[in-house]
């Protein structure tokens, strides 16, 4: 092997891992995107995430198929944000606290369900794996040889543009989102809509989850998401709620981690406590100079954005 | 078929106290199917989370050690949430306080004499650190816009990475066998204990004046009206001339600073020295308290001797009946989902529309 | 169910629209009791009544966003079941909404293809808005955000919205009140258009002249109940009014001549940027009021008022001090709490929200304002019975009704509650006192009172600026009259000089003495939103 063709896969490598560490952050976030993109703000997101992954372990362990597990692991966070989607959408309760609640039960609910797993350990899901392509030197992998979540996280940011600007369900899921009050007068069905953009998030952050259980480390440890649930939702503000510019967002947040990762390892001078804090000071600084940025014209959030719909009429 | 909610006009005190008590009943009812569920006898269980602790006195002081941090910090909390400002980064306050407090323990330890001004700085220090620590994300907020949710939070993480590191690294005990933790503190940089052969430290007793003043300063004074009016309607609030800057940056100072007086209580106290964690989740868990005891400090005292009780019992069931700890943490999730829920059944009347839909 | 059936008819053809015993009752409310309403196809219906009469929820029911307690509604004869707003659009009912409802992050075309059959969007969606905008006159970019349109502009969409449906009835909740006069005639042609097109109009407004106007037939309701039908071009303005209100209204004592106290509130060149995306900027305003006068503002909502009253009050700081002063002190860079202290009052628009907390008690709601100047707290802590006291006071002066020593503000009525904040303002004797439409919303006798006390407290000397939309109000009690359009103000005219139609035009952002032949309101106002 040539030193250029080295080079060149040491790249491909570093990219790989900050696709993969993107991964998760990019399916949770995409979900709560199309919730806030309707009103809600999703607080239990790291619940949900944590759930996910608790579940998709340990189903994928009792049937042997990762598909399932990842299935698994999308349904629970599904339900958990049912149950969040009662709270809010239909009682009208607080989305800051029930979201809260939902963290908390999902991280207790998580280390019931895996208490039984900590410890085993599966075949990350199979890469892709085309004959010619993949082998491709400097791109294959990259391109050719991720495994499913990988591809389907960027179909889904595709999937999630192509549904809020391009269906008339997505117009009216923008509309709600702007202005429950003149949207309900005519007629539409504010807290349907809302239920299941939120019942949509909670099975992205529940897939999310099982990802990292399922491919990333690839095995169930209690409490294994680590914020990431959390840095999910900060990165919807961040792509100032646009699906492409979560997965922009996302990579970038990838590759903090890579880096903290491979600092820790390189033994860079600095305590490793500071370079694990940086993808939550990351996240702080970001949040920052994007409202520095703003200052002018205005928030651009969506107008109705976790205030309380109460259809009593 | 549709639900409509009307708001109760009359609202009846009964109902507000109820409220939170039948979400309990709903909690146990659930609870109790998913310990049958897990294989295990309910009513056993039961004994072991809520009358077991109950029954010695050293459990029940344990019970008060437990319940003094969550309510200190859920008290400090109330004054956020009335206000609609969600500081949710009590955690990292909790532990700021108690790694800068500790210090002063640390720094003064091998001083002859037992001083009496360690124990007082201690607290200063650890009550002021978290002030300036819950103040981040309140002047964040107040001058860039920036959500206080999310920075909180990110910061709780910070703060554990910062003790982490100065408990192994520079505050580490010389003397320790590598162990990563700090000297034991002297009697000077210790709370006292309230009895003879006790482990019931002055902690409990500060948490408990904490609860009465924040009790006269949330009822009877103008700043605990600017609170409410605040979270009530911010527009009506600027309308009576209390700022919505000053007033966050306030409610985040003395949330920050209830917390971190609840971090140094707790190193002062229960632990007597630094260690890399010097929390099970105090500031999380207090979220829970502070909704359970509806935002007013008699009601968090109540809810954090509930949930204190909980936790010790869920330690007892661990031992005793092998149920795993995170059923504790499951129960209170679900505690505080099912009295948000049914804090929104007193506020509304629900009504089901058959046939029609929205 | 059992069927039911429609009462028989007395007189005429089918009427194409029917409303029969409609009974609607939120809790111990009843907001309709046994009303009847026919409309016909061709004709323009008006629904007529004050505030508070019951028009908004009988209007809601026929466009299936209320169900009724009791009674029907039939369509050609059979009755019908509106339980929603889709199944009205399907009978070919229409409605244009009094607060629109318009998402004003969207764009036309958007918010239009929120109510569209699915299947029609895009391309052919803008061709069909255009296609409507020609036929009748309703010109609209479909790709601008909402936000950025006049409140003319805005209910276009609302009309082209209901035209799209080629509905058989439209439903108007009040649409002129937002409106230049030039706008509302280009409204009147357009409405007259469509009644010449077979359909039929139902027109709620409590604005008597374009009632007797447009309209054929009128049906009146007052407190829930249809008190009256009649042509309203057979009768005459002030007939039409008895029936609406039902009481005598006492009449305000007239203001006094030229005022010659002293200047108490003087704004020189009050100049503010657009507090957010859909604020209006303040430019260059100034104006003077002397002690013992009441000065008005009209303008239509949305051309500054509610900014330049935050300006007024210390919500907003002004950028210099001396853009504001009161009582000849520079007031521009202090808070609304120091304004107080200077003996300066102020009642804003809105009640629930803003003067008013409504889940708090009369007396808490006292602290909200007074708590200064009332002495209601005392090194921090509060007084509560001095604060009830005040509250007693303010009751008992002002007649406001209530249940209950000390209720929630949120229980009373919109025009007891208006009696309260006005009274706990006015009790304090402030020096200069700012109303923000004092009496939108409120019940005829009670927006007597509030008239009659500004005036009796402008008689003892205080400065009263008043704004409001409402020019009768301001013909009636103030001595002068600035108007206030896209955030600047016209000079202050004496108000027996200037006539209903000089400050309409300029309402309209036409000067009526420079321009008074080509001054087209419509046009005028359009390049004055041409930003």
């Amino acid at each position: 092997m040539t030193v250029h063709g080295l080079t060149l896969d040491i790249v491909q490598m570093v990219l790989v891992t900050i696709v993969a560490a993107a991964t998760p952050l990019m399916i949770a976030a995409l979900g709560e995107l199309v919730a806030e993109r309707a009103g809600v703000l999703n607080l239990g997101v790291e619940g949900m995430m944590v759930l996910g992954a608790a579940a998709g372990f340990a189903v994928a362990v009792e049937t042997g198929s990762t598909f399932v597990g990842a299935v698994a692991g999308a349904g629970a966070g599904l339900a958990l944000s049912a149950l969040f989607g009662l709270l809010t959408v239909v009682l009208s309760a607080n989305q800051v606290a029930s979201g809260l609640a939902m963290t908390i039960l999902g991280l207790g609910l998580s280390g019931l369900v895996g208490a039984s797993y900590v410890g085993l350990k599966r075949d990350p899901a199979p890469h892709l794996a085309l004959p010619g392509l993949t082998d491709l030197p400097g791109l294959g992998r990259l391109l050719f040889g991720q495994d499913g979540f990988v591809y389907l996280a960027f179909a889904l940011a595709a999937g999630v543009s192509w549904f809020l600007w391009r269906t008339r369900a997505g117009l009216i899921l923008r509309a709600i989102g702007d202005d429950h009050t003149a949207t309900h007068a005519l007629g539409l069905q504010v807290r349907r809509v809302r239920f299941r953009a939120v019942l949509f998030g909670g099975a992205c952050a529940g897939l999310a989850g099982a990802y990292l259980s399922l491919s990333y480390t690839p095995f169930w440890a209690p409490a294994m998401t680590a914020g990431r649930g959390w840095i999910a939702l900060a990165l919807v503000v961040f792509a100032s709620w646009r699906p492409f510019r979560v997965l922009a967002g996302a990579l970038l947040f990838g590759g903090a981690t890579v880096l903290q990762l491979n600092a820790q390892a390189a033994g860079l001078g600095l305590p490793g406590q500071a370079l694990s804090a940086l993808p939550y000071l990351a996240t702080i600084l970001a949040l920052v100079l994007l409202s520095l940025g703003r200052r002018r014209g205005g928030s651009l959030a969506p107008a109705a954005l976790g205030r309380v719909f109460t259809p009593h009429r | 078929m549709r639900i409509d909610l009307t708001p109760r006009t009359g609202r009846s005190a009964l109902m507000d106290a109820l409220s939170p008590i039948l979400a309990f009943l709903a909690a146990l009812v659930i609870g109790g199917l998913v310990v049958a569920a897990l294989g295990r006898s309910p009513a056993a269980a039961f004994v072991t989370y809520f009358m077991a602790p109950l029954s010695e006195v050293w459990s029940l002081q344990e019970v008060a050690i437990k319940a003094a941090p969550l309510a200190l910090i859920a008290t400090g909390l109330a004054f956020c949430y009335r206000a609609n400002i969600w500081n949710i980064g009590a955690e990292g306050q909790f532990v700021v306080g108690g790694l800068f407090g500790g210090w002063i323990g640390v720094a003064a330890h091998g001083i002859p004499g037992d001083p009496l001004w360690v124990l007082p700085l201690m607290l200063l220090v650890g009550t002021g650190a978290g002030m300036v620590y819950g103040l981040i994300p309140a002047l964040l907020k107040v001058h860039l816009g920036v959500s206080e949710i999310l920075t909180s939070l990110m910061l709780v993480y910070v703060a554990e990475l910062l003790l982490d590191y100065m408990a192994r690294g520079p505050l580490r005990d010389p003397a320790g066998f590598n162990f990563p933790q700090s000297v034991t503190f002297d009697d000077a940089a210790h709370l006292p204990y309230l009895m003879e052969g006790g482990t019931l430290h002055a902690g409990v007793a500060l948490a408990v004046a904490v609860v009465v003043l924040a009790t006269l300063v949330l009822g009877r004074t103008l700043f605990g009206f600017a609170v409410r009016v605040v979270g009530a309607s911010p527009r009506a609030a600027r309308f009576a001339g209390f700022g919505d800057a000053r007033l966050t940056l306030a409610v985040f100072a003395v949330s920050g600073a209830a917390a971190g007086l609840a971090g140094i209580s707790e190193v002062a106290g229960r632990i007597g020295q630094l260690q890399p964690s010097i929390s099970p989740g105090y500031g999380f868990t207090a979220i829970i308290v502070a909704f359970l005891g509806r935002l007013s400090p008699m009601g968090i005292l109540v809810a954090a001797l509930v949930i204190a009780l909980t936790t010790i019992g869920g330690e007892g069931a661990q031992i005793d009946l092998k149920l795993p700890l995170d059923l504790t943490r499951a129960f209170q999730g679900l505690l505080l989902a099912l009295v948000l829920g049914a804090d929104a059944l007193s506020r509304y009347r629900v009504r089901f529309v058959p046939g029609a839909t929205a | 169910m059992a069927p039911v059936v429609p009462p028989a008819r007395t007189e005429g053809p089918t009427p194409l629209f029917g409303a029969y015993g409609i009974v609607k009752r939120f809790g111990a409310f009843t907001a309709n009791d046994g009303v009847d309403l026919e409309i016909r196809a061709g004709e323009i219906h008006a629904l007529l009544g004050e505030n508070g009469a019951g028009k908004s929820t009988l209007m809601k029911i026929l466009y299936g966003l209320l169900e009724p307690t009791e009674g029907v509604v039939t369509h050609r004869g059979d009755v019908v079941r509106l339980a929603h707003p889709e199944t009205a659009r399907a009978l070919g009912i229409g409605m244009v909404f009094q607060h629109f409802s318009l998402c004003e992050n969207l764009t036309v075309a958007e918010n239009i293809a929120l109510v569209m059959p699915k299947g029609l969007g895009g391309r052919a969606l803008k061709a069909r808005i255009a296609a409507v905008g020609t036929t009748y006159g309703l010109h609209l970019d479909p790709d601008r955000p909402v936000w950025s349109l006049s409140a003319g502009e805005r209910q276009r969409i609302e009309i082209i919205r209901c035209l799209l449906q080629d509905p058989k009835l439209v439903i108007l909740d009040e649409p002129t009140s937002v409106l230049t006069p030039g706008e509302a005639e280009l409204l009147f042609t357009v409405l007259e258009r469509l009644r010449d097109e077979g359909r039929a109009l139902l027109y709620i407004s409590h604005r008597l002249d374009e009632v007797r106007r447009l309209c054929s037939r009128a049906t009146i309701l007052r407190g829930g109940r249809v008190v009256g039908a009649c042509d309203p071009r057979a009768e005459t303005a002030r007939s039409l009014a008895a029936l609406m209100v039902g009481a005598q209204v006492g009449a305000v004592t007239a203001p006094a001549g030229v005022a010659t106290g002293p200047e108490r509130l003087v704004l020189s060149g009050l100049t503010l940027p657009a507090p957010g995306l859909h604020g209006t900027a303040l430019d260059g305003i100034s104006l003077s009021v002397r002690g013992g006068e009441i000065v008005g503002l009209a303008g239509i909502a949305g051309n500054g008022q509610a900014e330049l009253f935050d300006a007024l009050s210390g919500e907003t700081l002004a950028p210099e001090p001396g853009m504001v002063r009161f009582d000849g002190v520079e007031s521009g860079r202090l808070g609304i709490t120091a304004r107080r202290r200077g003996g300066a009052g102020f009642v804003p628009e809105e009640r629930n929200g803003h003067g008013a907390v409504p889940t708090l008690s009369l007396s808490a709601n006292a602290i909200l304002s007074r708590h200064a100047t009332a002495r209601l707290s005392r090194f921090g802590v509060l007084r509560r019975a001095a604060a009830k006291a005040l509250a007693r006071d303010v009751v008992a002066a002002f007649d406001v009704r209530k249940a209950g020593p000390d209720p929630a503000a949120g229980t009373l009525s919109g025009g007891n509650l208006q009696k309260y904040l006005m009274g706990r303002e006015i009790l304090a004797e402030p020096g200069i006192l700012v109303v923000n439409q004092p009496t939108w919303g409120v019940d005829a006798l009670a927006a007597a009172h509030i008239r009659q006390a500004l005036l009796d407290l402008a008689a003892r000397g205080a400065a009263v600026l008043v704004i409001s939309q409402d020019l009768d109000e301001l013909f009636a009690i103030t001595g002068r009259i600035a108007v206030l359009h896209h955030g600047t103000l016209s000079p202050a005219a004496p108000a027996a000089e200037t006539t209903r139609e000089a400050l309409g035009l300029r309402m309209g952002g036409a000067a009526p003495a420079e321009d008074p032949v080509t001054g087209a309101p419509d046009h005028a106002r359009e390049a004055a939103h041409a930003h």
